[in-house]
């Protein structure tokens, strides 16, 4: 069982074969399966017994002189019996996983990658097989088929198909419509090709893993059935040993022993492989720290540094430092001390590229930095409270009144379990204390705020009733719902079409005039910046590297990167010149 | 697919788009292009089925015309959900169509069978807008630029010539071959993207919002790079985008589309400097540009245009 399993992780690329030898899970339970296979394999060289040859004076005899296990109560010996009847139940279970994989994987690629009847046909006869109990199915079909081990194996093998169907099934339907099948099939890729290019190289690593679970539990049946005595006659199995020594338990009970030995190391070494080749084939390290550690981590006293120059009332970043934790245990700082201030009502743009730290700079400011990561240094002050260090309750109370949040993505941002109101009104209750129907009355107050029509109607949606732009202007609306001082804003438009970012800009432009709120825009769009903001700020590899008023810094921009950044802005860069025919002859 | 809606309304003249009266130069152009078009889209129709049983299908794209001549970049700017992706779907054969005609190099390729399908995957690719889901993260860069020249009967020996050819040509080492698309940038992914297209020399590539995922600075270098391999090999794109300012500076002639009927086409200067139709014109003050002071005025100029009518 385990060779195959070996095997076909060879081809994968080497990192995946230095996992598996790096994995001592892997390796130890791989290595015993190798062990036991290779004994069953080459039982005759291994012993010269007869594993059939009965000698009855020997019967329950001790062990000793080339009989390392004794005899048994018919007087076999236990070893050769031992390693014949592993050719038979390990045989049984490779049986059983063959017939599996051949129906199950083949349905399952056709009916994950068609779709359409063929799916609707095959789900529906799968979940039939599926509600039968397969102990009593096989118990009927020997009745019917007779006792022969393999063709119980066979039929068990159809029993347990639908697990590969469906794990198949589920992983190529979820493929379908990636683009690079689609690219595969616009490059004139045969279906076939693609499946076994594309799609099989996904689902093999859950096939493999799959494969050790059903053999291990195809052995654990088998010999289920052989210890009540359903077995095939003479054929010597492990679990027809066990039935044997079950009858002799009072006379000899080490019988028992040996063949419950045999089942039980094999099948705990392969259930190990297959948890060990999850790991292996999935590529799941260990995650960052996480949780309490983290957390108490996180939790550095704030420097006191000599103040580098007039801290801004509202939001003052000084020195700030972002470090995330890796598997390894080390750690990587991402924001390389970051000076940022916002006054109250003005609006500021923090300007860079993916990757430059922007909206981890943000994040630390809500105190809401992802898994792993951790404010290394530095100090936040919101409205006069430290934020870095701060206790999770001064935080929350922090949040909502003093800053508020709107994400990039509103979509993914709504509940879709909730409708509209649920979302506004919940926080009002929570944080302000209102009753339901002042709760109600206010949120629809908030949505007529942010200029949505039909304000009752909206209340009653849910997230996937409205449109994006919609969308956006809901989470707006509840961050604005308790009247923060400063709004942070991730990228706020960037998921938006244009002309919904024309009018979220103009809303957002609005709001901040009426409410005198500060704005932290994160935004990679200099003509976002130059819409909303009134003073910018440009990031590069975790550091500021210019900040300055709108109208000077993009119009004269002093820091070389910010002048690469506008210059890749093409809103001055000339149209392409009309087509003209090519030359005869160039291609 | 239902034969009844081709038939019932190809007798009709263009319901819209093409008989517009903003598209002069379009109605005109499309019997001009019959003789030197490379891909002539006329009348396209694509429909979706409608959600639950018997409901109506969905229109996404109601006769659509639009040509392409050899070595020409055809900028096809629209919102979301106008169907500027589906005409390249269409094209790509990815989407069954409804109605109308799409022609390449002179040939039917709208019904298309399978066979002949892949036979033209030698002349028309796709480059797509997201590098993170169009390469598929198990096969080395290798194996993926080397599957379309296989897939066309290449010998696994003479592929991997072309490849290390293909790398040099989008700039990018030529030991990338034997790494992972994790191991790259957005940027170095859609490289590998143009190349994997590039790869048996198309004659037109849907270019499907290829630098939107992309940073400003990075999609600046790919847009040149894509416009470069123009000069250098005739290919012509089809460039799909939402971004008007994008379809200027890479396409000769820019159509832009408005729930999935074409409103206007022209030269890309005129239809992005001035544009005619009122959709075309609410695109472009709507897109903010990096100057406050100009950009106070194009606020003003949208809100006066376009806010009072709105509430």
């Amino acid at each position: 069982m385990s060779a195959p399993a070996a095997e076909a992780t060879a081809p994968r690329r080497s990192g995946t074969v230095r996992r598996f030898l790096t994995n001592p899970q892997a390796v130890l339970s791989c290595l015993v399966l190798l062990v036991i296979a290779g004994l069953v394999l080459f039982a005759p060289l291994v012993t010269q017994h007869d594993p059939n040859a009965a000698e009855l004076s020997d019967a329950f005899g001790p062990p000793g002189g080339g009989h390392p296990l004794g005899f048994d109560s018919a007087g076999r010996d236990v070893w050769a019996r031992l390693l014949y009847g592993g050719r038979n139940t390990l045989g049984g279970a490779a049986l059983a996983v063959a017939v599996a994989l051949v129906i199950g994987v083949p349905t399952g690629l056709a009916a994950g990658y068609h779709g359409g009847w063929f799916d609707s046909l095959a789900s529906w006869w799968v979940n039939l097989v599926m509600a039968l109990p397969a102990m009593v199915v096989l118990l009927a079909s020997r009745a019917v088929l007779g006792s022969t081990v393999w063709v119980l194996m066979v039929v068990l093998g159809v029993l347990v198909a639908p697990s590969f169907f469906r794990l198949v099934r589920g992983t190529v339907a979820g493929m379908r419509g990636e683009p690079y099948v689609d690219a595969a099939r616009v490059f004139g890729l045969r279906d076939s090709r693609i499946i076994a290019r594309h799609v099989l190289v996904v689902v093999r690593a859950p096939i493999i893993i799959q494969v050790a679970l059903v053999a291990g539990m195809a052995i654990g049946l088998q010999a289920g059935l052989e210890f009540l005595g359903i077995g095939s006659g003479s054929l010597p199995t492990w679990g027809a040993m066990l039935n044997e020594a079950f009858a002799n338990i009072h006379r000899e009970p080490l019988l028992m022993l040996w063949p419950g030995l045999a089942l039980g190391v094999t099948s705990a070494a392969l259930v190990l492989l297959a948890s060990a080749l999850r790991d292996v084939l999935e590529d799941r390290g260990t995650g960052p720290v996480t949780g309490r550690r983290a957390r108490r981590a996180a939790a550095d006293p704030p420097t006191t540094l000599e103040e580098a120059g007039e801290r801004a009332d509202l939001l003052s970043v000084r020195d700030l430092a972002v470090a995330y934790t890796l598997s390894d245990g080390t750690s990587t700082e991402v924001v390389h001390g970051v000076d940022l201030d916002v006054r109250r009502g003005e609006a500021l743009g923090l300007v860079g590229q993916s990757g430059s730290g922007k909206t981890q700079t943000a994040f630390s400011v809500l105190g809401l930095l992802p898994e792993g990561g951790r404010v290394s240094r530095g100090s936040v002050l919101l409205d006069g409270t430290e934020v870095v260090g701060a206790a999770e309750r001064t935080l929350r109370g922090l949040r909502g009144d003093t800053v508020a949040y709107v994400p990039q993505e509103p979509m993914s941002n709504l509940d879709p379990a909730f409708t509209v109101g649920d979302h506004l009104t919940e926080p009002l209750r929570s944080k302000l204390g209102l009753s339901r129907a002042r709760a109600r009355e206010r949120a629809l107050e908030l949505l007529r705020q942010v200029e949505i029509p039909d304000p009752a109607r909206v209340m009653a949606s849910y997230p996937h009733q409205i449109s994006g732009g919609m969308a956006q202007r809901v989470l707006i609306a509840g961050a604005i719902s308790c009247d923060p001082d400063l709004l942070i804003a991730d990228e706020p438009t960037t998921a938006l079409d244009v002309t919904v970012q024309a009018e979220v800009l103009a809303l957002l432009r609005g709001l901040q005039e009426e409410r005198g709120m500060g704005v932290l825009l994160v935004t990679h769009n200099l003509g976002v910046v130059a819409d909303l903001c009134d003073r910018v700020a440009v990031m590069r590899e975790g550091r500021i590297v210019e900040v300055g008023a709108t109208a000077d810094l993009l119009t004269g921009p002093r820091d070389p990167y910010t002048r690469e950044l506008l210059d890749a802005v093409l809103d001055d860069a000339p149209a392409r010149a009309p087509w003209r025919p090519r030359e005869v002859g160039t291609r | 697919m239902t034969g009844t809606s081709q038939d019932g309304r190809s007798g009709t003249a263009f319901p819209s788009g093409p008989s517009d009266p903003t598209d002069g130069s379009g109605t005109a152009r499309t019997h001009v292009a019959d003789r030197d078009a490379l891909l002539d889209v006329r009348d396209l129709r694509v429909s979706y089925p409608g959600r639950g049983w018997r409901a109506p299908r969905v229109r996404v794209l109601d006769g659509v015309s639009l040509w392409i001549r050899p070595g020409e970049t055809l900028g096809l700017v629209g919102e979301s959900g106008s169907g500027k992706s589906t005409i390249g779907r269409a094209v790509l054969g990815l989407v069954p169509v409804a109605g109308g005609t799409i022609t390449f190099d002179g040939e039917r390729v709208d019904n298309a069978s399978r066979r002949r399908r892949r036979e033209l995957s030698r002349d028309v690719q796709v480059v797509f807008q997201d590098p993170y889901t169009s390469l598929n993260p198990s096969l080395l860069i290798g194996d993926t630029l080397a599957e379309p020249l296989l897939a066309q009967g290449v010998s696994a020996r003479e592929a991997r010539g072309t490849v290390a050819d293909l790398l040099d040509r989008v700039a990018l080492p030529r030991d990338t071959v034997h790494r992972l698309p994790r191991e790259f940038s957005g940027g170095q992914r859609q490289r590998v993207a143009i190349a994997r297209a590039l790869a048996i020399s198309p004659r037109l590539i849907v270019c499907d919002e290829p630098v939107s995922a992309l940073d400003l600075t990075t999609q600046r270098t790919v847009m040149d790079l894509l416009t470069d391999i123009q000069e250098r090999t005739g290919v012509a794109y089809l460039f799909v985008s939402h971004d008007l300012s994008v379809v200027r500076a890479v396409s000769h002639r820019v159509a832009v589309i408005h729930r999935g009927a074409i409103v206007e086409s022209g030269d890309a200067d005129t239809v992005t400097r001035e544009p005619e139709h009122p959709y075309t014109q609410r695109l472009l003050l709507s897109a903010p540009v990096a100057d406050p002071d100009r950009q106070r005025e194009r606020r003003a100029e949208y809100e006066r245009r376009f806010h009072a009518d709105a509430s």
